[in-house]
């Protein structure tokens, strides 16, 4: 069984970003950029699936600019056998990057599609479920325990109130949450090892998919600071502030 | 321009969320129908009906709603799309689910996470874990939209039902996913997104004894719900359903008290909209202290059991 996984290229989660001044975005320039964290969970569970014996081969693909080979080679070196890059310099939205991996789904037929559940950039949430739609596939969200056996997929789901258990008949795509597993650190004879490993580039227009925007970004702010207040000398002077300052209890 | 509201509800009646979104749909204006869709799910329907601002309750019942499965759910969301301007759900892990694949099937752009409407086609919504607002607009004939629920004061209940239900058929979907069963959290306190008081808990608690044995005595004196940051939640201190964060719940309650939070970036992103913040942290470098209202630098196993002596 083939696993097809899908890895963005963000602004790194340890970086705060700064909203630039012209308030068209954040800066972006000379900031560190790494793999979406739930995608190197997506990219994780596939490994462990392959040294079960359960996939055969892990097929990572990522959509965005020359610079996605980047994070492709850091999913090669966790322990994908080859990698895919839709390499476009447009503005990517979820619905067409939906699109672009549909296409690549009906090309590769994989038996599993993993991805992350959202991306720390635009915190969207929606390509897996997209994708799911779009290729009439069932859909597992925000997994945190998958089991594959017999062509089912048995996948545990974070919840508003709990844990939920769904079994959905493969192919199927599941969106993995913070959970699911703890990535492993990447080894040097790995990422020499994927330096190697094959890497195809495609286009949209190639796969014949339209990808212009749906939205326009009108403007980007800083969101209202919220300052600091006083430091209490003791837990008498907080129960005072509490009840006679902010009256909240 | 006509507004759909895709309820939450478990059948027997409506979760707050849904009222939160309704509010929204307030803001985009126009006529605003309820989708109730759910298995015995009459009472649901009828308490849908006394929404103030709803005109018209539609309410879709099979066994095959009882789970608010998204592939089942998103086929009659689209059956019933043409007519409607904007298809709103609340931001919570069923409307996450399920809108996008609705927004797919319909060939349109989601606006995910929705904390102020601008214009019926023009909105705001956080990125970057709310560390920028972006403001977007829509070229899609349908706008499908996640609702921050914190970020809209609740629409009111009238006594009296305000508005007509209609009973819609259900289409057959093929099941290609079969619920298998839930664990879901038991407990008497407010739910987290809609509580007044949030008591939260962080890794310096240490283990899930010191956990329930600090962060409970004063969530019951104080009424509150309670939560956790995700360094708690990942080392089992904590359920993940209580996690607080960019990807755990977003709350805005009138008074957070983070006990032991350090205070990520990402967990920041889940609580400042909160009224009031209290931290409670022996570190006094936290960069919990930046947002807090009141800062206490102690020790939170002495200083939480005090506050709750003194209480």
């Amino acid at each position: 069984m083939k696993i097809l996984v899908a890895v963005k290229r963000v602004v790194d989660y340890n970086v705060k970003v700064r909203v630039k001044s012209d308030r068209t975005g954040v800066d972006t320039a000379n900031i560190k950029m790494s793999m979406n964290p739930f995608d190197e969970i997506a990219i994780e569970e596939a490994v462990r699936l392959k040294e079960k014996g359960v996939a055969t081969e892990i097929i990572a693909v990522s959509c965005g600019v020359t610079q996605c080979q980047e994070t492709l080679r850091t999913a090669l070196a966790i322990g994908a056998d080859r990698a895919i890059l839709i390499e476009s310099g447009a503005e990517l939205q979820p619905l067409a990057v939906a699109k672009l991996l549909k296409a690549v789904v009906d090309r590769e037929q994989p038996g599993l599609v993993i991805v992350g559940k959202q991306a720390i950039d635009d915190d969207c949430n929606q390509t897996g479920q997209m994708l799911a739609a779009l290729a009439k596939l069932p859909q597992v969200t925000f997994a945190s325990k998958v089991e594959v056996a017999h062509g089912q997929a048995t996948v545990s789901r974070e919840i508003d109130g709990g844990i939920e258990t769904l079994q959905v008949t493969l192919p199927a795509v599941i969106t993995a949450d913070l959970r699911l597993n703890e990535p492993r650190y990447v080894t040097l004879p790995n990422i020499m090892k994927a330096k190697k490993k094959p890497l195809e580039i495609l286009t949209p227009e190639a796969l014949g998919v339209d990808v212009t925007p749906r939205l326009t970004t009108l403007q980007v702010n800083e969101p209202p600071q919220r300052t600091a207040g006083i430091k209490v000398p003791d837990v008498a002077a907080l129960l005072d502030k509490l009840k006679n300052e902010a009256k909240v209890i | 321009m006509t507004i759909l509201v895709i309820a939450e509800h478990d059948n027997a009646s409506i979760r707050p969320a849904t009222l939160n979104t309704v509010a929204a749909a307030q803001c985009c204006g126009g006529d605003i129908h309820v989708l109730v869709a759910g298995y015995n799910a009459g009472p649901a329907a009828a308490a849908a009906a006394h929404i103030a601002g709803v005109s018209r309750v539609l309410h879709m019942d099979a066994d095959t709603l009882a789970h608010a499965l998204a592939e089942n759910l998103s086929v009659q969301i689209e059956a019933i799309a043409a007519g409607y301007s904007h298809l709103l759900f609340a931001a919570t892990a069923t409307g996450k689910n399920t809108a996008p694949r609705v927004a797919a099937l319909l060939d349109v752009a989601q606006i995910s996470d929705v904390t102020t409407v601008i214009s019926a086609d023009t909105f705001e919504r956080p990125i970057y874990a709310g560390n920028a607002i972006a403001t977007v607009q829509s070229s899609d004939a349908t706008k499908v939209i996640t609702v921050r629920t914190t970020a809209f004061d609740a629409a009111a209940l009238s006594t009296q039902a305000t508005a007509t239900i209609e009973t819609v058929a259900v289409l057959a979907v093929p099941d290609s996913t079969r619920y298998l069963g839930s664990a879901l959290a038991k407990n008497d306190r407010p739910e987290l997104t809609a509580a007044k008081i949030i008591v939260s808990g962080g890794r310096a608690l240490g283990s899930q004894e010191n956990f329930n044995a600090v962060m409970t005595p004063l969530a019951d004196k104080l009424g509150a719900a309670i939560g956790a940051s995700r360094a708690a939640v990942d080392a089992g201190y904590a359920s993940n359903d209580l996690q607080v964060g960019q990807t755990g719940k977003i709350v805005a309650p009138q008074l957070y008290i983070a006990a032991g939070i350090s205070g990520a970036i990402q967990h920041l992103a889940g609580m400042k909209d909160s009224k009031v913040i209290v931290a409670i942290n022996k570190d006094p470098e936290a960069p919990i202290f930046s947002v807090a209202d009141y800062g206490l630098e102690a020790d939170l196993f002495s200083a939480v059991p005090a506050l709750v002596a003194a209480l």
